[in-house]
């Protein structure tokens, strides 16, 4: 075992060192979470809506959607929107336009990430739209608000407080499943990792800093979140 | 007066009707296709769209000797996986019990070491600890093999499933604690005041309310270990992702992922239809009268209409 001092060498920017290779796999773990956040964040919000619509037709899409992206397991639905996704893409685009195209790794993760996330979102939508009482859409309705502004000026604003709690242990979720597009060959932070492990022999040490980045990582979410949470209780008294 | 003109008004005209009118549907509402109908409509034809293109490729390249060749290795992993969650999940509890402890008691020390501990492994991808544990094992093999436990550790499935144990566990403790801090204080005063002692309060007092409120969070917790568990197929494992892995590496042929993904998912929806089967029987002391769920479910129907 080297020395502590050794360790931490390893960890230095520069040629010898593995922070920045770090540091650059740690970019592309966040910026997947945030662009799939908000993709994620829609498209529940969307199913959420086609499970509360009442129209069977409707539910029964939506159901079959989410039924499908939460029952299978992250890394299968990677797997399957990466290859299939890969030979969908080249199939179309052979027919199409007679070329071949590269379907990234990034988009593979984007897509199937979000498509879990919508579907655990859309069941916590759900349960904080049965959490608003009938009579807030008959004053809306009283006040002569559209169903749009209804939705934006009334509902939303209250869905938010109610939906917080889970969606952001949702977003805790993602960016641990994150991690899972390293096995399709995305340079994460965890895939960036394992190539430092491979060079420098060092598992233990390696794996344990990627584990307190994501710790880290979590820490300041909860704190972002505690933010949030504050800004959509602001119209509440204060206790 | 007027009492006369009105019996003399019947006598004319009687109030019963001569003529029915012939019953009719109501009249159409004004309007018959709904925004949401079209939308749902078209969903729905995507997804049968879907089916078929899915029905037609596994037509078009079904292969009966790749089933034959990869069937039953995907059945083996099948019970692998099983065996895997099956065997995390119940180390787990006992191991989460301890953790849940700490995280009720009032000494400092452990109830820090157990939040420290579920904090660590809730925070952290399940795929990170994996490979801090099997390839960080290698590394310490000497003192490992000095310690005799080597023949553990250099085993992927026992390194998987000592990993799941102590994921499960920091999220089962959280389970645990969750549900005994929600059993009503006076229920503990109720067996002081009956003299129990405390080991027997827990015992038969709290934990029978407590494990009906735990019954919930613990299913979908089992259904995230059969789920996370394919992550075991990355350090060898040949679970039932793992050789699916192996089988498309072989064949290159994309519709192993699809037996899988049939495989995982009635595993997943044959658990989650057990849970629920279980959950109302065991609770059914806490139901109401039978006609009582029927009523709110009319209520729910009139109130969402």
């Amino acid at each position: 075992m080297p020395a502590l001092a050794e360790l931490f060498g390893l960890l230095s920017f520069g040629p010898e060192g593995w922070g920045d290779e770090l540091l650059a796999g740690l970019g592309v773990t966040v910026a997947l979470a945030l662009v799939t956040l908000p993709i994620g964040l829609v498209l529940g919000f969307l199913l959420a809506l086609a499970k509360d619509s009442g129209e069977r037709s409707l539910v029964t899409s939506a159901t079959i959607l989410t039924t499908i992206f939460r029952g299978l397991p992250e890394l299968l639905t990677l797997f399957i929107i990466y290859y299939g996704g890969q030979i969908a893409l080249q199939q179309l685009f052979r027919l199409l336009f007679d070329r071949y195209i590269e379907f990234s790794a990034f988009t593979a993760g984007v897509i199937a990430l979000s498509l879990v996330f919508a579907s655990f979102a859309s069941e916590v939508f759900l349960s904080a739209f049965r959490g608003i009482q009938k009579g807030q859409y008959e004053g809306a309705h009283a006040l002569g608000l559209r169903p749009a502004a209804t939705m934006r000026l009334v509902i939303l604003p209250q869905l938010v407080r109610l939906a917080l709690p889970g969606l952001s242990n949702l977003w805790l979720i993602l960016l641990k499943d994150t991690s899972l597009v390293s096995v399709i060959a995305l340079n994460d932070l965890l895939r960036n990792t394992n190539i430092a492990v491979g060079v420098t022999k060092e598992p233990f040490f390696f794996y344990a800093v990627a584990c307190l980045i994501y710790l880290a990582l979590s820490i300041l979410s909860s704190f972002g979140i505690g933010g949030i949470d504050r800004w959509a209780r602001r119209g509440e008294a204060a206790r | 007066m007027s009492g006369r003109e009105t019996a003399g008004a019947a006598a004319e005209k009687p109030y019963v009707a001569a003529t029915l009118i012939a019953p009719e549907p109501p009249p159409p509402s004004a309007r018959r296709v709904s925004k949401a109908r079209i939308a749902g409509t078209a969903m729905l034809l995507l997804w049968v769209a879907a089916a078929a293109g899915l029905l037609a490729f596994l037509a078009r390249e079904w292969n009966p000797e790749l089933l034959a060749r990869y069937g039953p290795s995907l059945l083996s992993g099948l019970l692998v996986t099983v065996e895997l969650v099956s065997l995390s999940v119940i180390l787990g509890a006992a191991l989460a019990l301890p953790v849940a402890a700490g995280r009720l008691s009032a000494n400092k020390l452990f109830g820090a070491a157990a939040y420290g501990y579920v904090y660590f492994f809730r925070g952290t991808p399940l795929l990170a600890q994996t490979f801090l544990i099997y390839y960080g094992a290698g590394q310490f093999r000497e003192p490992l093999e000095a310690a005799g436990l080597w023949w553990f550790f250099r085993d992927a499935f026992n390194c998987a499933a000592f990993t799941f144990t102590l994921n499960t566990a920091a999220y089962q403790a959280e389970i645990y604690q969750g549900a005994i801090r929600g059993v009503a204080r006076g229920q503990w005063e109720g067996g002081r005041a009956l003299g129990l002692p405390r080991a027997i309060i827990f015992l038969k007092v709290i934990a029978p309310q407590a494990l009906v409120t735990a019954l919930r969070p613990l299913g979908n917790e089992v259904i995230f270990m059969i789920k996370g568990s394919a992550i075991a197929s990355v350090v060898t494992v040949y679970d039932l992702m793992g050789e699916t892995r192996l089988a498309f590496s072989r064949s290159f042929d994309f519709q192993v992922y699809l037996w899988a993904a049939a495989l995982y998912l009635v595993l997943v929806e044959a658990l989650r239809r057990v849970w629920d089967a279980a959950e109302v029987r065991l609770t059914r002391h806490l139901q109401r009268a039978q006609a009582a769920p029927k009523a709110r479910k009319a209520a729910g129907k009139q109130m969402g209409a």
